[in-house]
């Protein structure tokens, strides 16, 4: 099969898209050379530098029947439209009894590594999972990213597309026909039956390189990569602690209140899994700080294959307690 | 001193007087019925503002597109929305616009172009705007207007529209409902300039100000504005001068800060009367003619009122109904 990097992927989805629907448009505070190439002007608009604007008018032209897609780029800029997210974009079906839909894709760069300091190397996205009326997405692939842009474009709801910084350049298999990826599906990227690594994005990739190690020590890990944060894919995750009995969250972001939070609570919360759990939960999560410039302190401040590895080892060494007893 | 008649048939500036009194009428009966209980959270009230939607939506057809604030229930009675919902919504029931999920603050009716009250100030200017967009690109010759208030004017989704609808070049009327007022704050205190149209200009768009309780004003600035939009010329900022004759939000016992000397001034002014004062000069008018309208407007009223008390409340489980579009 031929191989495309993340971003090569996520524009052909792009493309694909718009020649198939010629409702969907685009706006970004950049055109897209080749975007702009294909579709002229008219269809991909380069706009002035108003977050706020255009995240709006995406939800009035989507009410009104087109299906804009609005390329916020990295996701730090998206934070002076978050009225029109939060208190519109999200709410605007449900509140308004379901009369029209809003299908609208909004794009946004997330995640460290590129030492270009705290206001670019952001991870927010659980704090879009806290609000109702979005859907979104994380992937950790090329394939992943294609279809799941696909099935976004396709979406009458809106939706966020999180993507990767740190995986823009890689490259990986990406079939030539058209395919899609459901919405609230996880991929398991590799089987086990010791512990179950839940990641995201690149930490999806820092997983399986832990696991190959790992698999070297006779020690088998699941690497689950849920790829939709909202639907959360829930039952693939609690079967696989099921079967494993043991749980490390790995992500780009902080703990706070975060992604591995949620996914901790869903493991926990659930009876049938939580008696089944054979050590405490671990998270290997970025440091709650800011993420700072030096590559010292970067690579400090996020976690990595290495970080997996000790929380995988910590997860295998505990007992509960009362089994230690 | 109202301005002279514009070139309208006398039955359709009858319309426009029935469409007022409807507005004043209908939020008198929402009022009441939100002070005794019937109608829950919060309601903003339009009275003494009529002029403003009826004058604009008069000169719009069906299917233009207009965007409201908090203080919605105007602009949807003049783009045509149906009351018997729209009390039903404010009853909180199952038949409402919003199936009881949304209340005062979010009234829409998509089918007639109205986009929606908002609750957010300056939260609906950028929707609009997207809807001029899509108009631009449906290349059918439709307009979108917001309505926003002088609070408005002066958070950031006010400049950022202007100035991409001015670029772009937008089929939009940019209306500002200038009532002197943002909550309890005076715009006196807020603003640097005395016109918010004034700013058109740093947007290289016609700025206009009109005395927003005459009708005829009114009617003549968006009609000028609606054929720049249809020309492909533009976007046009139209700044109302006007006054709410009620506090913010209907609430018993709330102070009202501004001056009564001030009110009653406005209230001499009343838009609906002055209307009234004009057709029966010009002989399209008689007391026959305005008791029947003020009779049809109630008993439209009463009927609505029934349509919502009859109708059920939605089921506790309708609450995660509608999350997501299918």
């Amino acid at each position: 099969m031929r191989e495309l990097t993340y971003n090569e992927a996520a524009l052909e989805a792009i493309a694909e898209e718009m020649r198939r629907d010629p409702k969907i448009f685009y706006m970004s505070t950049d055109a897209l050379p080749p975007l702009l190439k294909e579709f002229g002007g008219e269809r991909v608009r380069a706009t002035p530098i108003t977050e706020a604007a255009l995240t709006g008018m995406a939800i009035g032209a989507a009410g009104c029947g087109f299906r804009p897609i609005v390329d916020w780029r990295q996701v730090t800029f998206c934070f002076v439209a978050m009225d029109q997210i939060v208190n519109q974009a999200a709410k605007i079906h449900y509140m308004f009894g379901g009369q029209v839909s809003f299908p609208i894709l909004y794009r946004a760069a997330v995640g460290g590594g590129g030492l270009v300091a705290a206001q670019h190397s952001q991870s927010p996205y659980s704090m879009f999972m806290n609000v109702a009326g979005l859907k979104m997405f994380l992937p950790s692939t090329p394939y992943d990213i294609k279809g799941l842009l696909k099935t976004a474009i396709r979406d009458n709801n809106p939706v966020i597309s999180f993507e990767s910084s740190r995986l823009m350049a890689r490259k990986g298999p990406v079939p030539e026909e058209d395919y899609t990826i459901p919405f609230g599906k996880a991929d398991i990227k590799r089987e086990g039956n010791d512990v179950t690594v839940v990641a995201l994005a690149w930490l999806v990739h820092e997983a399986l390189a832990a696991a190959e190690e790992l698999a070297r020590e006779g020690i088998s890990v699941e690497v689950v990569d849920p790829r939709t944060l909202v639907p959360l894919d829930a039952e693939t995750i609690r079967s696989s602690v099921q079967k494993t009995g043991r749980l490390v969250i790995a992500d780009e972001a902080g703990p706070t209140a975060g992604f591995s939070a949620e996914v901790a609570a869903v493991i926990a919360e659930d009876a049938a899994t939580f008696a089944r759990l054979k050590a405490p939960v671990k998270r290997v999560c970025a440091l709650q700080v800011p993420i700072p410039y030096s590559p010292v302190l970067e690579n400090h401040v996020f976690p990595d294959r290495k970080r997996i590895i000790d929380g995988i080892r910590e997860v295998l060494r505990a007992r509960r307690s009362a089994e230690a007893a | 001193m109202q301005s002279l008649s514009p070139n309208l048939p006398p039955e359709e500036q009858r319309e426009m007087l029935r469409r007022m009194l409807t507005i004043r009428r209908f939020e008198e009966r929402a009022s009441a019925d939100y002070l005794a209980g019937k109608i829950y959270g919060v309601v903003h009230c339009y009275i003494g503002e009529e002029a403003v939607a009826v004058g604009v939506c008069t000169a719009l057809d069906h299917g233009d597109r207009i965007i409201s604030t908090h203080r919605g229930h105007g602009h949807c009675i003049a783009k045509g929305a149906d009351l018997n919902r729209m009390m039903a919504e404010l009853y909180g029931r199952q038949t409402g616009y919003c199936k009881g999920k949304g209340g005062s603050m979010h009234i829409a009716d998509f089918g007639i172009g109205m986009l929606g009250a908002n609750g957010i100030v300056a939260g609906g200017i950028a929707i609009v705007t997207g809807a001029g967009l899509a108009a631009q690109m449906e290349g059918k010759g439709g307009v979108a207007v917001s309505f926003f208030g002088d609070g408005a004017s002066n958070a950031g989704p006010f400049h950022e529209c202007l100035n991409i609808a001015a670029t772009w070049k937008l089929p939009m009327l940019y209306v500002c409902e200038n009532n002197m007022y943002a909550a309890q704050t005076a715009a006196a205190a807020t603003h640097a300039l005395s016109d918010v149209a004034a700013r058109a200009a740093g947007y290289g768009i016609p700025g206009v100000v009109v005395d927003g309780n005459d009708i005829f004003a009114v009617y003549q600035a968006a009609n000028r504005a609606v054929d720049r939009a249809r020309s492909g010329a533009g976007p046009t900022l139209i700044e109302c001068k006007t006054y709410r004759w009620r506090a913010h939000t209907e609430r018993r016992g709330q102070p009202d800060p501004r001056d009564p000397v001030e009110r009653e001034a406005w209230m001499r002014r009343d838009p609906i009367a002055q209307l009234e004062r004009q057709l029966r000069d010009q002989g399209d008018l008689d007391d026959a003619g305005m008791e029947s309208m003020e009779r049809d407007i109630i008993a439209a009223l009463e009927a609505a009122v029934a349509f919502a008390e009859a109708s059920p409340f939605p089921t506790p489980e309708q609450a995660t109904e509608d999350a997501f579009a299918a």
